[in-house]
């Protein structure tokens, strides 16, 4: 049976930095998922992770609308043809 | 044509004097956190340090005066070693191994093209050996068990604040920690010595006063023409090396206050030296709501207090560590504050002009050098 692939959608404030438009693409999990779109869109890898490779402190990830448990190795999974939010916290002002 | 960037909370402001003095001729990345601005004097690049909250910590690159801008590499922390266990600061908390700030920014020797220099929190020294394009962390410094036990000063962690490369030999630098005292290399960095000695930390425990590397060297500044004497403006007070940082000794006395954060050398002049006070580590505004800066002309055996063209009352403007500047002639003097207050000097300081009071809380003050 064809799986669809997971797709993911970016905050608004994030394109006047770098352009990430939505598109699909394939992984298991959130790491996977975010890195098949950054080895297209490499610039973009830093806006959202931080050196260390977790989810920067003020931004947040949600998966169908889930917030995700893990940040640090972004091991939450991601089923066939869901939808990948990253977007903004509001604690970072 | 003589030339100032002002980093502030939201843009990057140049500074231009023209025919009929000093006025902001361009405002850039308005809206934006820009944190610090170098002029590169070898390439005559432009480069801008932006925290965007959110997204991290970027660096931009201008090659045409600060028309345009691209997005460069910001420095990157090495990933830690496997079953890497830190020690524990006096915070208690190890630093990540992540970029927080971009802190300081230096351009290499003269016969170094290419070589930019930058300080980091969480007290990261990077080197780019080519204009920008890469970073590599300096890691005998990096990797130092004493650089572990740095903690913050001002900010949650530590910070390299101040590069110093020495115009005798670019091989030769000093470095300004917060909190971790001051360090110097006299092998591009292989090798380094802490040499704060001299230096009192009234914050700490009375046995622990002295120890070099709980120092908070605010801001340090090295003079051009004769490298061995240094100046630094301390969390507690004003202390001077003369003798390439391998000493240190305090000065006392200086009205109205002793406390503060930036400080800048005369650049052929190393008696003269100008500070903008505050009040105290607890009172970070000017003593009795007035604006001075104290200046030195005899090496800080006596100081003058500036105050013609700066208001005189009800101002509670900070001067943060990268505020101030004197340019190359060593009379043109700018500085910013955190109230968005720009003042310039053409007089070593004698009098002031304010440019504005209206811009964004200012981070950086930064003449072009050539």
């Amino acid at each position: 049976m064809f799986l669809k692939m997971p797709s993911v959608r970016f905050t608004r404030n994030i394109q006047r930095h770098v352009e990430c438009p939505t598109r699909d693409v394939d992984g298991a999990t959130l790491g996977e998922v975010l890195h098949a779109y950054f080895a297209t869109n490499e610039r973009a890898r830093g806006y959202v992770l931080d050196d260390e490779g977790k989810l920067r402190k003020h931004m947040a990830a949600f998966i169908d609308g889930r917030q995700i448990d893990d940040r640090d190795t972004l091991s939450d999974e991601v089923p066939g043809g869901a939808v990948v939010d990253i977007v903004q916290s509001l604690s970072g002002g | 044509m003589p030339r100032c960037h002002i980093s502030t909370r939201k843009g990057l402001f140049t500074l231009e004097r023209g025919a009929r003095g000093w006025a902001i001729a361009r405002a850039g990345f308005v809206g934006d956190n820009v944190t610090l601005s170098m002029h590169d004097p070898r390439s005559g690049h432009l480069y801008a340090a932006l925290n965007h909250g959110h997204f991290g910590i970027k660096l931009h690159r201008s090659t045409d005066g600060g028309a345009t801008w691209t997005e460069i590499a910001a420095p990157k922390y090495p990933e830690k070693p496997e079953g890497y266990k830190p020690q524990t600061p006096v915070e208690g908390t190890p630093v990540e191994w992540s970029l927080k700030l971009i802190w300081a920014l230096e351009p290499g020797g003269r016969n170094e093209p290419g070589v930019i220099w930058c300080g980091t929190l969480p007290g990261g020294l990077f080197k780019s050996e080519d204009g920008g394009e890469s970073w590599g962390i300096n890691r005998p410094l990096w990797d130092d068990p004493r650089r572990e036990q740095w903690f913050g000063g001002g900010a949650d962690q530590p910070g390299i604040h101040s590069i110093c490369v020495d115009p005798r030999d670019p091989r030769h630098l000093k470095i300004g920690v917060s909190c971790g005292g001051v360090w110097t290399t006299k092998d591009s960095g292989k090798t380094w010595m802490l040499t704060a000695k001299g230096m009192r930390a009234a914050f700490m425990p009375p046995d622990k006063q002295y120890e070099e590397n709980v120092q908070d060297p605010h801001m340090v500044a090295q003079c051009r023409s004769n490298p061995d004497v240094l100046w630094v403006q301390h969390h507690n007070g004003i202390f001077k090396s003369e003798d390439g940082a391998a000493s240190w000794r305090e000065i006392t006395g200086v009205s109205p206050s002793t406390f503060g954060f930036a400080v800048v050398v005369h650049p052929r002049d190393p008696n003269t030296a100008w500070f903008v006070p505050g009040t105290s580590d607890e009172k970070r505004y000017p003593t009795d709501g007035k604006v001075v800066v104290t200046r030195t002309k005899d090496g800080g055996k006596t100081f003058e207090t500036l105050t013609r063209g700066l208001p005189q009352q009800h101002a509670y403007d900070l001067v943060y560590r990268h505020a101030l500047d004197v340019d190359a002639d060593g009379r043109t003097l700018a500085f910013g504050s955190t109230t968005g207050s720009l003042w310039i000097s053409e007089d070593a300081g004698d009098s002031w002009q304010s440019l504005s009071s209206n811009l964004p809380p200012v981070y950086a003050v930064r003449f072009e050098k050539n």
